[in-house]
């Protein structure tokens, strides 16, 4: 990323706020929607600490004033010369782009198959804002109907991208493709022109191929090995008690460091059905139950109490005011 | 001018073997930033700080901890980590040969071009037999000290190994509940595909530009001169209330366009 407010570096999830809010624009139709990242990072992902382990947390310093800074000290700024900057601000940069930084306009339907897959970048998970679970049904219908995807380029945390908006079992995607300039040719990397063809050494190759065909994609085959031989060591050390510190008495972390291990999907979901009569929540409820097991350390609990506050408040939770933290934990975690 | 290879290996499918050189297949256009102390304008640094009092951890004395489901923490000696990390390499090896539209967008990550190393009879070998098989490679190997998945294709008639995400990285579908509600209208169902219609092209990606780009560039560059920019709030866009004189307006809009 080449820029993204100094906040997420150093919260990563730890806050509830999607990656970007706006609208798409089909027509004259605006549908607002927020964008989840829909990529999880590694399987494993291990937490800086100190020798006895105690969790650590990243700042930012000013090596100058030797002082730990906080966000609303720090700017952006481009090295025009040596050690000189000139600072932009976030609004700047947005009104460079106004429209394009709160609306995606789909002003473009290609077909899906068209894009070629060098052009795919990341992809984002589009949930409907309030009111908007219509005209987001009727875009996903019409798009997974005719295997089309919506095109359009727009503005997010300081960078333009060409968008795909693909349709699939119902949930909208942005997938960010990248422009033809940042994508080397052939020719731009110097590749030799292909030359005689040798017909043995062709079906020397063939015939391997042939050997190693397969239909389908066995998903064991992207098993991400150098994580798991990772767990088998984790394992290991719980075995003998070497290395491993016990749980804390009671796990609570500091609110102010959001410690950033958010269950996305659990948010994700939430977001989805937000809009939805009650009823379906439930049943998409007990269906993640297994996986908020195993990612216990990263939900609810490690959540601030004004984001649990703001989400029981959007699900209209009585008495919500008056509860503790422990009480609106409980209250979320109630099969609606 | 041609590009500089980051890195030589050699295809392996069976007895067969194409030594080849990689390079990447992208070129970086965004702009940099970073981030500053506001008042002396000196780039940051990170640190590390133990919370509890406050006091800052040199990198060298910090260690990696696995945190479980349980809330144990197992730490790990930097040795421990390298202990973990592959063997080097230069197989790339291939798998398995699929479909082409077994491998879906969702899973690419990055493309890199592969070049011949040595004689090229044998990379011109594998580009004829890949365009006559219609079908891609899983390939897996080593580079430096991290373990890759890709797919091998051809891209405007080369080869190219394009790196996929892992199994655990990628969202499956199914554990997501789309939206539901009631039947969607059938009138606006039809407006809404019609107007789709109206709106279909062929992918086009050179009609596409980083505008936004060359704007930032300009700013930076008036205000390295000592210019000062305007900002404007964003216009509100109108809204339609219904969605139905929202798509019946669009497609008037559309047809008077046509």
């Amino acid at each position: 990323m080449p820029r993204s407010r100094p906040a997420k570096e150093t919260t990563d999830f730890g806050k509830l706020r999607p990656f970007w809010s706006g609208t798409i624009a089909f027509g004259l139709v605006s549908l607002p929607v927020s964008l989840f990242v829909a990529n999880r990072g590694k399987a494993v992902s291990l937490r800086m600490v100190d020798e006895d382990g105690t969790p650590l947390s990243r700042k930012y310093f000013c090596p100058v004033e030797e002082k730990a800074l906080s966000n609303d000290e720090i700017v952006r700024g481009y090295e025009v010369e040596k050690d000189e900057f000139v600072v932009v601000t976030d609004e700047e940069l947005d009104a460079l782009a106004p429209e394009k930084s709160q609306e995606i306009d789909l002003r473009r339907f290609v077909p899906l198959s068209e894009i070629d897959p060098v052009y795919f970048e990341r992809a984002y998970f589009l949930a409907p804002n309030k009111g908007a679970s219509k005209a987001y049904r009727l875009l996903a219908k019409g798009m997974e109907d005719s295997g089309r995807a919506g095109i359009a380029t727009f503005v997010m945390r300081g960078k333009e991208y060409l968008v795909a908006i693909i349709a699939e079992r119902g949930v909208l995607r942005a997938e960010t493709l990248r422009f033809a300039d940042e994508l080397r040719t052939p020719q731009d990397v110097g590749l030799p022109e292909v030359g005689e063809v040798d017909a043995q050494q062709v079906q020397a190759i063939e015939k391997e191929m042939r050997a190693l065909e397969s239909d389908r994609l066995d998903r064991e085959l992207l098993v991400d090995r150098q994580s798991q031989r990772m767990l088998e060591l984790v394992e290991e050390k719980l075995h003998s008690g070497e290395d491993v510190v016990a749980a804390p008495e009671e796990l609570e972390p500091d609110e102010e460091e959001g410690a950033g291990f958010v269950d996305l999907m659990q948010i994700l979901k939430q977001s989805l059905q937000e809009v939805t009569p009650s009823g379906k929540v439930a049943a998409s409820r007990s269906k993640e139950e297994p996986r908020r097991r195993r990612s216990r350390y990263g939900t609810l609990s490690e959540r601030s109490k004004t984001d649990l506050y703001e989400q029981a408040k959007e699900l209209d939770i009585s008495g919500r005011s008056n509860m503790t933290k422990e009480q609106l934990i409980e209250a979320l975690r109630q099969p609606r | 001018m041609a590009a500089r290879a980051m890195w030589r290996g050699v295809i392996r499918m069976g007895n067969s073997s194409v030594p080849v050189k990689l390079y990447s297949g992208l070129e970086d256009q965004n702009v940099h930033f970073r981030l500053l102390h506001e008042s002396d304008r000196v780039p940051v640094k990170q640190e590390l700080i133990n919370p509890q009092s406050e006091e800052i951890v040199p990198f060298e004395r910090a260690r990696r901890g696995f945190v479980t489901d349980d809330g144990d923490l197992v730490i790990f000696e930097p040795e421990e980590l390298d202990s973990l990390e592959p063997e080097s390499s230069r197989d790339i090896d291939i798998v398995s040969f699929l479909p082409p539209e077994e491998i879906d967008h969702r899973w690419y990550l990055r493309p890199y071009y592969l070049g011949p190393d040595g004689p090229p009879e044998p990379y011109f070998a594998l580009i004829t037999a890949l365009e006559r098989s219609g079908r891609e490679g899983l390939a897996r190997w080593t580079m430096r000290t991290k373990e890759y998945v890709g797919a091998l294709r051809l891209h405007h008639g080369y080869p190219m190994l394009l790196t996929l995400r892992y199994d655990a990285q990628v969202v499956p579908l199914d554990t997501l509940d789309a939206p539901g509600g009631p039947k969607l209208d059938e009138k606006e169902l039809a407006m809404a595909r019609q107007l789709m219609d109206m709106l279909a092209a062929s992918f086009e990606p050179e009609e596409y530009h980083d505008e936004y780009r060359k704007r930032v560039l300009d700013l930076i560059e008036t205000k390295a001169r000592g210019g000062t920019v305007k900002t404007k709030r964003p216009r509100k866009q109108p809204r339609y209330e219904d969605l139905a004189g929202a798509l019946s307006a669009s497609l008037k809009k559309e047809r008077i366009r046509a």
